[in-house]
């Protein structure tokens, strides 16, 4: 239960966070810690080398860049969640937070940390596939923007290059009018998902528009559910529409079998939140 | 790899000591600097026995390493009171809020955190605030009634602040 040996470096710069990240073999960047540290503490995972980014300057912003909402590599949980730039532009950010870990790992876990983690039942991640957010990814011979919908590529795995740090998140600011919903189930407040679903949907002349949904707890990532969203676009919000669409959702989804919640009961779960998320969504959109 | 010297503030004392990078600030506090009132549980984040406040907030312990907290300022709970029980630790003693005694630590940390932000909290708020504390006798409603005294006792030594 203690951590393997490790190399330890604390850099003051970007620059050099990226040339140690390059140059290390089978390094991995440190900030928050909440995910990387319990599985160092197993030694699921035992880095040659931790590159601590908590004394960078300058990576812990919240803010707006016109319609876009940017949050950098160092933004805190705690700071986002309590965040009035988050509330008031992204507020099913916010509703989500409710369902995030506890105060304690909420102080120091990072958004960033936890989408590089990519754990399959996490909230964030699938919130990112929702609100189709940028990631913004840096390495020491450039950048590159990654849509949320390539970034997650399996249990754990994301599209980073061992050479790349995942900097910024950018989240363009959800359409006035936007009706939002976010809901889970789980054993306990701040654990893990059985299941969460999401949803955003507009209403144009009381139809539905642009309707998202996203699930997490019940395959080996986040994801949209194409399906459902398709069945949904056009039609008027009603309970028989969004239990078709429960149905579809349930069919489209594989989940794990685990002691606590079978493949079924999550199948359960998201015909029963389905419905549930896309009424209040509909209430709330104008 | 080679040790590393840190220096930090502990309970409003200065301490300084050579660590290496993979010690956690768990096992820092209790084997280094010898304060074995802060208890670890899981050691994977999930417990919350082990939260001590770091810079005033309530962190994990486990989830940290001691090469990370240089120029920190750290109270764990023998800087609770001052030779005393401090009004938190009172209302636990007074409430029943601790059986075993094991997640107390951690649980006072938690509220620490909560009542210097939040004076009169909510049963509601009260629960979220320790809802990352796992309390193995399953004392829950003395905790919760131990913190909502401490508030009061709290409130009535400064009103200014509530």
């Amino acid at each position: 239960m203690k951590p393997a040996k490790f190399e330890y470096s604390r850099p003051d710069d970007l620059p050099t966070v990226l040339a140690l990240l390059a140059d290390q073999e089978d390094a991995r960047i440190l900030a928050g810690g909440q995910s990387l540290v319990p599985m160092m503490n197993f030694r699921i995972a035992q880095p040659a080398a931790l590159i601590d980014i908590n004394r960078v300057p300058g990576l812990d912003y919240i803010r707006m860049e016109g319609d876009v909402i940017a949050i950098g590599a160092l933004a805190r949980h705690a700071d986002i969640q309590r965040s009035p730039v988050i509330q008031s532009n992204i507020p099913i950010m916010t509703e989500a937070y409710d369902w995030v870990a506890h105060s304690a790992v909420r102080n120091r876990g990072t958004l960033c940390g936890n989408l590089c983690h990519a754990d399959p039942a996490s909230e964030m991640p699938a919130l990112m596939q929702l609100l189709e957010a940028q990631m913004v990814v840096a390495s020491h011979t450039g950048q590159r923007e990654v849509p949320a919908a390539d970034f997650f590529t399996g249990t754990y795995e994301t599209a980073l290059e061992p050479d790349e740090m995942l900097t910024e998140v950018r989240i363009a600011k959800p359409a006035a009018g936007t009706g939002w919903r976010f809901e889970e189930v789980s054993m306990r407040k701040g654990d893990f998902a059985w299941a969460a679903c999401a949803a955003m949907l507009r209403l144009e002349a009381g139809q539905i528009a642009m309707p998202r949904v996203a699930v997490a707890g019940v395959g080996d990532a986040p994801m949209r559910l194409d399906a459902v969203e398709a069945i949904l676009t056009g039609q008027a919000p009603s309970e028989d529409l969004f239990q078709t669409a429960a149905q579809t959702g349930a069919d489209a989804i594989d989940p794990p079998e685990t002691p606590a919640a079978s493949a079924a009961y999550r199948k359960d779960l998201v015909r029963t939140l389905l419905p549930r998320v896309l009424s209040t969504a509909a209430e709330r959109a104008e | 790899m080679d040790k590393i010297e840190v220096s930090l503030t502990v309970n409003g004392r200065t301490r300084a000591a050579l660590v290496s990078p993979r010690m956690l600030l768990s096992d820092f506090i209790r084997h280094e600097l010898a304060l074995p009132g802060t208890h670890v549980g899981c050691e994977h984040g999930v417990c919350g026995s082990c939260n001590v406040l770091v810079d005033g907030k309530a962190v994990r312990s486990c989830l940290m390493f001691a090469v990370q907290t240089d120029g920190a300022q750290i109270t764990t709970i023998e800087g609770f009171g001052d030779g005393d029980l401090d009004p938190i630790q009172t209302a636990f003693w007074e409430e029943h809020g601790l059986q075993c005694g094991f997640c107390t630590p951690g649980m006072l940390a938690s509220a620490k955190e909560l009542l210097d932000h939040n004076p009169d909290p909510s049963d509601e708020e009260i629960r979220e605030a320790i809802s990352g504390n796992l309390c193995r006798c399953t004392g829950y409603e003395y905790i919760i009634n131990a913190i909502r005294s401490a508030a009061a006792k709290l409130r009535a030594a400064d009103p200014a602040a509530a």
